[in-house]
């Protein structure tokens, strides 16, 4: 069994958001406009978060990417009445958006505030609409969603490599974020494969986690910034 | 002609909401519908258009909805349990109030259960927490929890009643048919009697656990989350004395109002008052001492993200709804009960509970969810029409219970208090003799 993982290496993030205007259009996030989005309803499967750091003269502002943490313990599932987000292959948070009630347990369980609901009916613009991902549900009104790390590209790598007769390698599947990043600063993979990119980026001494004391064992791994 | 309810004899006045509606019954009718219908078409608006049409935002994702969920559940404590409590103590100052609160929890119950209904995203899918529920889940043991109060409540609140409707069925005038289908045949033998008291204890002693039930596990649907200021193990305590708290302060308003407009002074004395006034002292109390644990237990380690949390209540956007809370749940009815315990302070003193207590839901909720861990923007919270017309719908509901409830059936429970006339003085009378070193007269 593989477990999914993340590594993103902040000395190398630019904060150019290339991974946010990807992620949007791999995974069909709906775009609700700027009148929604000045009440904090914007959706963004891959945010950024800004830290704020020290005081005046030692002052500085540390900007990270933020995906779904993927936690291997995760509060979300651990609270959803209708088991519409469990843990799946690979150890993959996945949501079951035809299954949601709505009632946003797991938004407000989760730590990390990485959920997102669909407070009006998603709509695209006409130019949008064409350039939807087909791979990828839409989302009705009422549900809630986030980052799966592109699963859908999961099951087309699967595909591919049993149609190849292979057994998957590292760096068949990707993520949009990932494949996207300029700079090469998010790398992807099985954590328990010794072979992949992955595992040997998040055993580095500058790897660290989010909240990492508080149990919830993500699979996202960031390397710290050399300063 | 004569006279409808003269059959009644001394009680005759206890009918005459039922056999005498006047102006103002049907006045008020037509308001609490007009508020309910203005709710409902609120509630359709907001079915069609989305979650959308209310304050919510991200990280707010719970609010007013949850806050009077947790409320209007809150206010049901007070009725059944207390009236079970009474009845058990043999306390003899219960016999009209018993049915006065047991309604409260029935019509209220009702309410509060529609609450995380209006919240979902998708009530359409409400069936799926049966075909595919994890109970897991904090919610499914609400569920679970509300049901089976609901389901004790109506029971117990219905038992006492078999009497009374049997009553009208004999000697009233109006819907003879339903109080036939109602009454179940009771001609008042003994060995009817003693069925429904046997019935009546048990569910007294059923009833208690229920009610305590209840409000824990509505407290773990937040306690069993992580976040800051939720994850208090106090919490299922905390609330259950904050649930009886606040039902006690709503049963009082709701015992002045009828007090008022159905002339029950000869029923509802100022010793009732007295009496669950000091019940109301001593919930004040108790609130303010988990109050006070669990802010010091809080603020004393520093933990950041919990004083994040803090900070917002204290001296934040939420200050205002803080210190109010405190005000009316801790300062005023504290010294209004202590100095000023007659009917019009113990009114007053309520009325600040009722709303502290909506405040308290609202400072435990909104600040924890306003207060993330991670550093996002967060807005401040306002609620839109849709939330505030929803919520006074619920309270326009809760009256328009109260008030077809008291159409149908006596507000106070008649074959009590001819019992209390009857057996209660001398029961009461060999009671204290028992309990005195006098060995000649011990019976019961």
């Amino acid at each position: 069994m593989a477990k999914w993982g993340m590594v993103i290496d902040l000395d190398k993030c630019t904060m150019c958001g290339t991974c946010i205007a990807s992620c949007h259009i791999e995974n069909n996030v709906a775009i609700v406009g700027p009148e929604e989005a000045k009440k904090n309803r914007a959706i963004f499967w891959m945010d950024t978060i800004t830290f704020e750091e020290g005081e005046y003269p030692n002052a500085r502002i540390k900007i990270v990417p933020r995906p779904c943490m993927n936690c291997q313990s995760p509060q979300c599932t651990y609270v959803c009445p209708v088991n519409a987000t469990q843990k799946g292959e690979g150890g993959i948070i996945g949501q079951i958006y035809p299954r949601c009630i709505g009632c946003r347990y797991c938004t407000v369980a989760c730590p990390y505030t990485v959920k997102y609901f669909n407070w009006y009916k998603p709509e695209w613009e006409k130019e949008f609409k064409k350039a939807l991902n087909p791979d990828v549900s839409l989302r009705p009104r009422g549900v809630v969603e986030k980052c799966t790390f592109c699963t859908h590209r999961l099951q087309k790598a699967k595909e591919k490599a049993k149609a190849e007769g292979r057994k998957m390698i590292d760096g068949d599947y990707w993520p949009a974020c990932a494949e996207s990043c300029p700079t090469g600063a998010i790398y992807f993979g099985d954590l328990e494969d010794i072979n992949s990119k992955v595992y040997e980026l998040h055993r580095s001494p500058r790897a660290y986690r989010l909240f990492e004391d508080m149990g919830t064992d993500p699979t996202v791994y960031y390397l710290m910034e050399g300063r | 002609m004569k006279r409808a309810d003269e059959h009644f004899g001394e009680d005759a006045i206890l009918f005459d909401p039922i056999y005498k509606p006047g102006k103002g019954f049907y006045v008020a009718l037509s308001v609490f519908l007009a508020v309910a219908g203005f709710a409902v078409y609120l509630y359709i608006r907001q079915y069609f258009l989305g979650l959308g049409v209310t304050g919510l935002n991200r990280p707010v994702f719970w609010s007013f909805y949850i806050v009077n969920f947790v409320f209007f559940i809150g206010i049901s404590h007070a009725g059944t349990l207390i009236s079970a409590i009474l009845r058990l103590s043999k306390a003899e100052w219960r016999r009209p109030i018993t049915r006065v609160a047991e309604i409260i929890t029935v019509v209220v119950l009702l309410i509060g259960a529609l609450h995380p209904i209006i919240d979902m995203g998708r009530p359409d899918r409400a069936l799926n927490v049966f075909l595919y529920g994890r109970y897991q889940s904090p919610l499914l043991w609400d569920l679970t929890a509300i049901t089976t109060y609901l389901m004790a409540s109506t029971v117990y609140l219905y038992l006492p009643m078999i009497p009374d409707i049997a009553m009208m069925r004999d000697k009233g005038t109006k819907f003879k048919w339903l109080y036939t289908i109602l009454s179940w045949g009771y001609e008042g033998t003994p060995a009817q009697k003693h069925v429904i008291e046997k019935g009546m204890t048990i569910m007294m002693v059923m009833v208690v656990p229920i009610a305590v039930s209840v409000h824990t596990v509505i407290s773990y649907l937040f306690a069993m989350t992580v976040q800051p200021m939720w994850h208090s193990t106090i919490f299922a305590p905390y609330f259950v004395v904050g649930a009886i708290f606040s039902g006690t302060a709503v049963l009082l308003v709701v015992m002045v109002v009828l007090r008022k407009i159905y002339h029950l002074e000869a029923y509802l004395k100022e010793i009732h008052f007295k009496h669950l006034g000091t019940i109301l002292l001593v919930m004040s109390l108790l609130w303010g001492y988990f109050t006070f644990s669990e802010y010091l237990t809080t603020y004393y380690p520093q933990e950041p993200h919990e004083m994040k949390v803090f900070w917002y209540k204290f001296i934040g956007p939420y200050a205002v709804f803080f210190w109010g809370m405190v005000a009316t749940n801790l300062v005023i009815p504290v010294l209004l009960l202590s100095f000023k315990k007659d009917i019009k302070g113990i009114f007053i003193a309520s009325i600040c509970v009722s709303i502290g207590m909506w405040l308290e839901r609202l400072n435990i909720i909104v600040p924890s969810l306003v207060s993330t861990r991670l550093p996002y923007p967060t807005g401040f919270y306002v609620p839109t029409l849709t939330e505030v017309g929803i919520f006074l719908g619920g309270i326009a509901l809760f009256c328009l219970g109260y008030l077809l409830f008291a159409k149908l059936f006596p507000l106070i429970t008649v074959w009590e208090i001819q019992e209390g006339r009857e057996h209660g003085i001398k029961e009461v009378n060999d009671r204290i003799r028992s309990y005195l070193p006098d060995k000649k007269i011990d019976v019961i």
